[in-house]
């Protein structure tokens, strides 16, 4: 290997704003998980504790990444994808239950959770594909190819069951739009969601209804063009199916707290202290806050451990509590700071694998960022996935940690390589 | 466009958050208020409600302690409920309806589950209560009475109602609130201020230490203690000597206007609204529609006044300058005019003013009222200007004295016989009102009003607002009003007559049979007719007995006033009553003690029997 090859030069304000998330995320961590038991900032009991050996590791682990020559993801960019699809057909077998969700590894007291390793290695592995030069995502085989490396982790993981991190591997359809996807896909899935939704909310009849109702109107304003009436057929045919298809799932293939958990968001409950709790007090927390917020450990309801999972999921109702609007905001410009710089490199990238691979990074962390977000303000349906670098959790933060900074590689190398 | 999907949906994800966070936290923020806040437990600290004392520094009221058991509501977890009834000794249904009124209330706030227990009870029910989530024991403190009398002077504490609380949010649900006599006047003085302590809880509701170090909390400020101006001793024995008797007692130091004695019978004992038998004792009292122990016949009944009036029609005449004190008048067995008679009673006759008042003689007074009213051109212009003068005794009007229940009692106005007489249709004279001259007909007053202008007479002029509070002990300080002189509209020289004529009812007159030894007594009997309805039809009943009196003449120490309902004849129970009060409060000691048992032992139940009997009475014997 020539010398100058390890020529590198490292994005040092991604890097920053990586080291702004955690340090914030460990000190609101500390807040959320304090009690009178805990003895002092470094009582490696506590979970903020527990958190600061993961931080410390995680400076090892980045080390390592980035000591790894760049073109080694590229080249064994599969064999880590089949590895790690490996480790998640191991937890059938070897795999620890939390909570109903067969998602763990134990070694010895730690427990490591595979899943949030393999969105890296997702991404690793599609950007290898669509980067390949025979590869082109307008042909309907390469779309096809690219949805089963994309479902394959994503139905291992439903089956554990984690619906919530399998959710994630719809945001691999914005690097693959930018690779050049039909938009066509894109609307699709809006207006699938859209229906989903209707059908949710309103019921499958009035939905298809509505459908229906909508294909008639456009019948009616194009008539003078003898638009192909089977055709008209066809698409309302499927979306109604589709309709009932879905609430036919919601009804006898989801379980009861998936349903609540939709439930909530769509007005249907509005029991403060039923199913609705987590959300009611969190944004109870986060209303407490005002402009300043109520200073660090003296929020009375992160104090009283009111919002359930608050170190974890609901970090950010901490943040919103004590550190009032003005620090809420600092945390979510630092994230879409983070993500536009993703993406702003992704786009200087000089070859198709990293920016491939950086429209993913920027797609994940955007989606993680988006939905639990907009969980713990109370815009979206409880979805349980982390905030990424800020809520507890070992797995999630070095998952998170690998996933970006093999983009910082990969970024700082091509500057002049080749 | 591929290239900017993303990014543009990271940018608007940015808004949308900022936009969102800026409804909750600073635009939908509700105020920061601590009692809203779940995660803060308001816990109160009652401070000791204010003692009080008599004249003499003779403690009448006190506290103990008591313990209720509260109740918030949503915090309640499911019980044994069958085990926590037996414990409060009470029956599953109440249990649930209390629940459920207090849910009604507020599933927040806390309400009364069980008011005042006792220590035994409390002592069983404390070791137990870590069972039952959502309740808990809130001490308080309670009136321990130290006297059996005065309750009506002292008052009642009551738990406050909602109507209280919406008006004033210093009270929450279960507190205690002064809703009678001198606990309700001096409220703000006796019940000081409570202490705040804000607790921080967490999702289990378990306490997790003050909140922000306490620098919120407040200690509680004991209440002032109080001195009223009774006479513990005399009131006592004013209450014994009314018992078997209607009516009541205001005794007045003229000097001060401090109100020596305040009775009305019948009474109770204060300590019977303490405790928990309070709710069963009080409904008993309030139900008693004929004896009425919680009505203060006192402050609230409007009596006629009889024959104590008399003084008053001579001293209006004296000012007026229509009658001099020599000027004598004939009683033809009572006052004739028209073919109509007022009558009177066997007196010597001619009389003047000293002998008209000495022996009431109903005649001289009509001719003075005749007079009074004739010097004006019109009788409306005569009855105004005679109520202007009787109206700066205090009468016709609240007099402002420091107790929450009162009367105006009634000195009629022109306009008032102008409606009744259908002026100017019908005309209407002096000889319509002739009865007023006597302290009959429209006249009304209540026993303190007939005790303040006796007090007026004894001060030859003037009088003091009458009051309850002697001191408050702290500011040591009493509102000022108590302190300013009324005069009244009658010349000083103009009360010599008078209250010599007042001296004579007990050397020759009405009240010779009654003298206080050794004491020079001013008196003036009363004997009121009166009526009520039974089944519609006006009945009249036995007279009231009345009796005002000062004493001694000269430099008085105490004015008293009595009423004895259907007591028949002034001299009979009022004037004993008044003259053995008068010597216990001056002597200390009872010289005619056959007067005192009879008063004592008597007892007038059978005269009150009568209307409810269903039987034809008569009355008067």
């Amino acid at each position: 290997m020539a010398a100058n090859k390890s020529y590198v030069r490292f994005d040092w304000l991604m890097i920053f704003m990586y080291i702004a998330l955690v340090s914030m995320g460990w000190i609101n961590i500390y807040s959320a998980s304090l009690s009178d038991a805990a003895k002092g900032f470094f009582d490696f009991d506590q979970i903020y504790g527990k958190q600061m050996i993961w931080i410390g590791l995680s400076v090892i682990l980045i080390i390592f990444v980035l000591a790894i020559e760049s073109k080694f993801y590229e080249r064994f960019a599969s064999i880590i994808y089949i590895a790690s699809l490996a480790s998640l057909v191991g937890l059938f077998i070897f795999g620890k239950t939390i909570a109903g969700a067969t998602s763990w590894y134990d070694f010895g007291g730690i427990s490591i959770q595979p899943s949030e390793f393999v969105k890296a290695t997702t991404a690793l592995a599609l950007a290898k594909y669509v980067s390949d030069i025979q590869t082109n995502m307008q042909d309907l085989k390469n779309q096809i190819v690219a949805f089963i490396i994309l479902a394959l982790p994503a139905i291992l993981i439903i089956l554990q069951p984690d619906p919530g991190s399998a959710l994630i591997y719809a945001a691999f359809v914005f690097p693959l739009y930018r690779e050049g996807l039909h938009g066509v896909y894109l609307l699709l899935g809006l207006f699938a969601v859209m229906l989903f939704i209707s059908t949710l909310a309103f019921g499958a009849v009035w939905a298809a209804v509505g459908v229906i109702l909508l294909a008639g109107i456009h019948f009616y304003r194009n008539r003078k063009k003898r638009p192909n009436i089977i055709k008209y057929v066809l698409i309302v045919t499927t979306c109604v199916a589709f309709a009932f298809s879905v609430s036919y799932i919601f009804n006898n293939v989801f379980k009861q707290h998936h349903r609540d958990r939709f439930n909530i968001v769509l007005g249907k409950e509005v029991d403060a202290r039923g199913i609705g709790y987590n959300t009611h007090q969190s944004e109870i927390a986060i209303s407490n806050g005002g402009w300043l917020g109520k200073g660090w450990t003296q929020g009375t309801q992160t104090k009283g451990n009111f919002v359930p999972e608050q170190h974890t999921d609901y970090i950010f109702s901490t943040v919103g509590e004590e550190w009032g609007f003005l620090g809420s905001m600092i945390v979510v410009l630092l994230f879409v700071g983070l993500i536009t710089r993703i993406i702003y490199r992704a786009e200087k990238q000089k070859n198709q694998f990293g920016r491939v691979y950086g429209y993913s990074v920027a797609a994940i962390l955007f989606f993680h960022f988006f939905v639990n977000i907009g969980m713990v303000t109370g815009i979206f349906p409880t979805v349980g996935i982390p905030l990424p670098f800020f809520s507890y959790g070992g797995s999630a933060l070095w998952g998170f940690t690998i996933l970006l900074f093999i983009f910082v590689k990969l970024d700082g190398s091509n500057y002049y390589y080749a | 466009m591929r290239k900017v999907v993303l990014l543009a949906l990271v940018l608007f994800s940015g808004v949308l958050f900022a936009a969102r966070l800026f409804y909750l936290q600073i635009y939908d923020a509700s105020p920061d208020s601590l009692a809203q806040n779940s995660a803060i437990k308001v816990m109160y600290d009652y401070p000791q409600r204010g003692y009080m004392f008599d004249r003499n520094n003779k403690l009448l009221v006190s506290n103990q302690p008591s313990y209720d058991v509260m109740v918030i509501p949503k915090d309640v977890k499911p019980l044994d409920t069958l085990e926590f009834c037996g414990l409060l000794k009470i029956t599953k249904e109440e249990f649930k309806e209390i629940l459920r009124k207090a849910r009604v209330y507020s599933p927040r706030l806390p309400s009364v589950v069980l008011p005042q227990l006792n220590k035994a009870d409390y002592a069983s029910l404390s070791e137990k209560m870590y069972k039952y989530q959502g309740f808990y024991i809130q001490r308080r403190s309670l009136r321990e009475y130290q006297v059996n009398h005065s309750s009506n002077v002292m008052g009642y504490i009551a738990e406050v109602n909602n109507a209280i609380i919406e008006k004033n949010p210093y009270y929450q649900m279960g507190e205690l609130i002064g809703t009678a006599g001198v606990e309700k006047e001096y409220e703000d003085v006796l019940r000081g201020i409570k202490g705040v302590k804000y607790i921080q809880r967490d999702r289990f509701n378990r306490d997790i230490g003050p909140y922000k170090d306490g620098i919120f909390d407040t200690l509680p400020e004991r209440g002032n203690d109080i001195q009223l101006t009774i006479d513990a001793t005399l009131q006592k024995y004013g209450e014994e000597l009314m018992i078997h008797k209607r009516g009541g007692i205001v005794a007045i130091e003229p000097d001060t206007g401090e109100i020596l004695a305040l009775i009305t019978a019948p009474s109770y004992d204060p300590s019977l609204l303490v405790g928990r038998d309070r709710s069963k004792n009080f409904t008993k009292l309030w139900y008693d529609t004929i004896g009425k122990p919680l009505y203060d016949r006192v402050l609230m009944g409007e009596y006629p006044p009889g024959s104590p009036f008399k003084t008053l029609t001579a001293l209006v005449g004296l000012q007026e300058k229509v009658v001099d004190t020599l000027d004598k008048f004939y009683c033809y067995h009572g006052y004739r005019y028209g073919n109509r008679i007022l009558g009177c009673h066997n007196h010597p006759t001619p009389l003047a003013m000293v002998g008209g008042i000495a022996n009431s003689c109903n005649a001289y007074f009509c001719n003075v009222y005749k007079r009074i009213i004739d010097k004006y051109p019109t009788p409306q212009e005569g009855i105004d200007a005679w109520r202007k003068d009787l109206m700066s005794f205090g009468l016709g009007d609240f007099l402002g004295y420091d107790l929450p229940s009162g009367k105006r009692g009634n000195i009629p106005t022109s306009k008032y016989y102008n409606k009744i007489h259908d002026f100017p249709a019908h005309n209407w004279n002096t000889l319509a009102t002739i009865s007023n001259a006597i302290g009959q007909g429209e006249v009304l007053l209540t026993p303190m009003q007939m005790a303040n202008f006796t007090a007026a007479i004894a001060n030859r002029g003037y009088y003091y607002t009458p009051h309850i509070i002697k001191n408050i002990i702290g500011p040591d300080t009493i509102p000022k009003k108590f302190k300013e002189k009324h005069y009244t509209a009658i010349d000083q020289e103009n009360f010599k007559p008078v209250v010599e004529g007042m001296y004579q009812v007990y050397e020759r007159g009405t009240a010779s049979s009654i003298k206080v030894p050794g004491i020079a007594v001013c008196g003036k009997t009363g004997t009121a007719e009166n009526f009520t309805k039974i089944n519609g039809k006006r009945v009249q009943l036995t007279d009231h007995s009345i009796f005002v009196a000062f004493a001694p003449k000269d430099n008085p120490k105490i004015a008293i006033a009595v009423f004895v309902e259907n007591g028949y004849w002034g001299s009979r129970w009022a004037g004993r009553i008044a003259g053995l009060m008068i010597e216990k409060y001056l002597k200390g000691e009872i010289t005619r003690t056959d007067m005192e048992k009879y008063v004592l032992e008597g007892s007038l139940e059978a005269e009150y029997a009568k209307p409810y009997s269903g039987q034809p009475f008569s009355i008067n014997h």
